[in-house]
């Protein structure tokens, strides 16, 4: 029993020392040199891809944000800014959260089910609006032009791109509250699409924020 | 080019990658575990550990050791988040509360990599390099280390050894898991992942005001997550988002690093087993069930069942844009086909019969091509009940590499797998029978409960991934999927050792004309479908019930 006791001991304590040893390589020395190199070789990315406007810093272009009117009396949600292209619906980590429209310090998805009431009228309301801010004079959008990604919550509730279909539709909208002209901004977004990765990885996508920083160089220029 | 071409050209692209990388890494890493040199680093950690790496170990003494390691981990880590708030490197975080630690202990450990809390507010940088990563390292090379042993019974004669633990969990994890998780750090760096020490920041936002930052060494925890099969996310959204997965080609190099060494391993196995022809017989087991699994997932998911999907006319809801259906796909299935559990995309949002294909890639027991060690060890337990089966059929003495398959072996293997189904069914019904446990779904109806079946699921087999609905974050559900996971993990290692000893002390059978010839299309076909109907038949009634009754429904 003793005898048992003691090599049970010695036993752990090895274990403990095998483990402080490794923690020093795998948990010290590895991410310091891993962050050494990063911080040389890639100083932008490593430190989250900064995006700047004007000289000022505007976020990252791999994190989406929200392009909204500030908050009125009596406002739960602030009314999306219509001059400016819009990202993906963010409802995710629900409404009980700390953070749910685009906010980096949480992330998350909605994890509702396929077939959810909840997610149904999601989706419905998304549409409805997508279609109601979208249809201008002269451009009417139906519900089954609006594409899936406008109308569903990322999976990071960060997700910086759109789709091009979400974009182009997006076009006459941005056109007319910058008072700029259709072929104008197609121009914009067609120059700020970036296809496949090799032409097969991944999906079309346009960044929003790059996307916005060029309309606001745009509008600035006329 | 259509996004399900696109798919497919992925999928394919990513099996060029696999077969490339096979042979080299497949080769190198039975150098690694064959060798008798020591490198000199390796001296001095073994100088360390006060252990000497050429003692040979029997079955007992090498579990032993796989249990004081694994013990000692879990209660450091757990004192770790415990003593977060006075340590240093905190990021102002206060410590883990007593049963959310012991879940989070266990579940790193184990290789599991659960996450019932929200990384970006709850660990500070210490404990998810020191800690977290940490184990991502160790508890990959735990299960390499377990795999190889077997490996060595299987090759090994008329001797009881099966090599020492100390030196196949160090040089697991300087030779192999290190380098490689160095090499793909920087790359995803290069994609844009982040790589650094600030603290929580503002950054100025465009339409004015900012947004905090969370700063952190994400690079480096995200290369080791998904080369050890691991899948504890630096963030609440894992591998969906940017600063850990940031571009359609890293989503596709992370899926290519999930895969790589479990795969890789079946070649370790033959040239060590000393026919590498044994070795493609596994390998071509993995690789159907994965490919098919794949397949299955694309079409539900491309044609996008479920009121909602079909409203909103495709299957974009938790899914990024930039990986699409097709990209996030390949990952679902191939983190729950490896004991992995990162997500790019979340599976609770998926089609019914999508949740459900995550859900039986688990079931399976995580071996097509299964986690880092645990995907060989797990086949190989299943190709022993193949050959038994097939020797009730013929009515002969199984034997599988020239060893005899009888009542103790068979023992052995039919304990390992029962033993998750037990745990997955049990948990699963006890917490539908209690009355608060439910209170934890977001859903309702059969989604609930596959919440519910998916969360045991993970649990006893390792993976980590959620239905993410769930919120796991109570003292019912840390408990007890912190016990699915610590019995789901050890009491099969316990099984798998015993296995390889008695397999190693026994001597060789002389190949004849009756012997089931492994190594052929025959028995890969035979392999799959016990695989299919063991699973199946043990889980069917628990997937009508959840994923089968909803995907129908729709």
């Amino acid at each position: 029993m003793n005898n048992s006791l003691t090599n049970t001991a010695r036993l752990l304590g090895a274990g403990l020392r095998a483990l402080l040893v490794l923690t020093l390589v795998t948990g010290v020395i590895y991410p310091l040199v891993v962050t050494g190199l990063a911080q040389g070789l890639f100083h932008d990315k490593a430190n989250g891809s900064e995006t700047t406007a004007d000289g000022k810093v505007v976020g990252s272009s791999l994190i989406g944000q929200s392009y909204d009117l500030p908050l009125k009396k009596g406002q739960d949600t602030p009314d999306a800014d219509l001059k400016w292209f819009q990202g993906r619906p963010a409802n995710g980590l629900g409404s009980n959260s700390i953070n749910t429209q685009y906010k980096l310090i949480l992330s998350g998805a909605t994890n509702l089910s396929a077939d959810s009431k909840v997610l149904l009228q999601q989706v419905k309301d998304a549409q409805a609006a997508v279609v109601k801010d979208n249809s201008v004079p002269g451009y009417t959008v139906k519900p089954s032009d609006v594409p899936a990604d406008a109308v569903t919550s990322s999976g990071s509730g960060l997700d910086p791109d759109i789709s091009p279909a979400y974009a182009d539709l997006q076009v006459h909208r941005i056109a007319q509250k910058n008072g700029l002209t259709v072929a104008q901004v197609q121009k914009l977004v067609d120059e700020h699409t970036d296809g496949r990765t090799l032409g097969f990885i991944g999906e079309p996508r346009v960044n929003v924020l790059e996307l916005n920083i060029a309309l606001k160089d745009l509008t600035a220029k006329q | 080019m259509g996004p399900v071409l696109a798919g497919f050209l992925q999928l394919l692209a990513l099996i060029g990658a696999l077969a490339l990388a096979y042979v080299p890494l497949g080769n190198y890493m039975a150098r690694v575990y064959s060798s008798d040199k020591h490198l000199r680093v390796e001296k001095w950690i073994y100088k360390g550990i006060g252990a000497n790496p050429d003692t040979e170990m029997t079955w007992p003494a090498y579990l032993r050791g796989v249990l004081a390691f694994s013990a000692v981990g879990v209660l450091f880590l757990y004192l770790l988040q415990r003593l977060q708030g006075i340590l240093p490197g905190s990021l102002g975080f206060d410590s883990v509360n007593p049963a959310q630690s012991f879940n989070t202990a266990v579940s790193f450990v184990t290789n599991t990599n659960w996450q019932s809390y929200y990384g970006e507010q709850t660990m500070g940088h210490l404990v998810q390099t020191a800690g977290l990563a940490v184990q991502n390292f160790l508890s990959a090379a735990v299960g390499i280390a377990v795999a190889v042993a077997l490996v060595r019974g299987f090759a090994r004669s008329r001797t009881g050894e099966l090599g020492n633990f100390w030196a196949d969990l160090v040089r697991g994890t300087v030779r192999i898991l290190v380098p490689g998780a160095t090499i793909a750090a920087v790359v995803l760096v290069a994609c844009g992942a982040i790589q650094n020490f600030s603290g929580i920041h503002e950054v100025g936002q465009f339409m004015g005001g900012s947004q905090q930052w969370n700063g952190g060494a994400v690079a480096s925890q995200e290369a080791i997550k998904e080369l050890g099969t691991n899948g504890g996310g630096y963030f609440n959204a894992n591998s969906a988002h940017p600063f850990e997965n940031p571009t359609p080609f890293s989503n596709i190099f992370e899926i290519f690093l999930i895969l790589v060494i479990p795969f890789s391993l079946t070649r370790t196995f033959g040239v060590m087993v000393g026919s590498v022809k044994q070795g493609y017989a596994i390998l071509a087991t993995m690789a159907a069930i994965w490919v098919g699994f794949v397949a299955l997932m694309m079409w539900t998911e491309f044609a996008h069942h479920g009121t909602a999907l079909q409203t909103a006319g495709g299957a974009y809801e938790g899914k990024e844009v930039r990986f699409g259906v097709g990209g996030s796909s390949i990952f679902a299935v191939s983190t729950t086909l490896t004991s992995t559990g990162a997500v790019d995309s979340f599976h609770s949002s998926f089609t019914g019969l999508g949740g459900g294909i995550t859900i039986l890639g688990m079931q399976l027991g995580e071996i097509a091509p299964g986690g880092t060690g645990s995907g060989l060890y797990g086949m190989l337990i299943m190709a022993v009940i193949a050959v038994f089966i097939a020797g009730l059929m013929v009515g002969r003495t199984p034997e599988y590499l020239g060893k005899k398959i009888g009542s103790r072996e068979i023992k052995f293997a039919a304990c390992y797998i029962l033993i998750t189904p037990a745990l997955v069914l049990t948990f699963t019904a006890a917490s539908m029978a209690l009355s608060t446990p439910q209170h934890s779904m977001l859903n309702s109806g059969a989604h609930g409960f596959s919440e519910v079946l998916y969360a045991f699921s993970s649990a006893a087999n390792n993976n980590g991934s959620a239905f993410a609905g769930l919120n796991a974050n109570t003292d019912w559900f840390n408990t007890m999927t912190g016990l699915a996971m610590l019995l789901g993990r050890f009491l099969p290692m316990v099984f798998v050792l015993a296995l390889a000893g008695s397999l190693a002390e026994q001597k060789p059978v002389p190949e004849t004309a009756g012997t089931l010839r492994t190594e052929k299309p025959l028995f890969t076909g035979l392999l799959v479908g016990a695989i299919l109907i063991v699973t199946g038949l043990t889980y069917f009634p628990a997937l009508a019930l959840g994923p089968l009754a909803e995907g129908l429904a729709s």
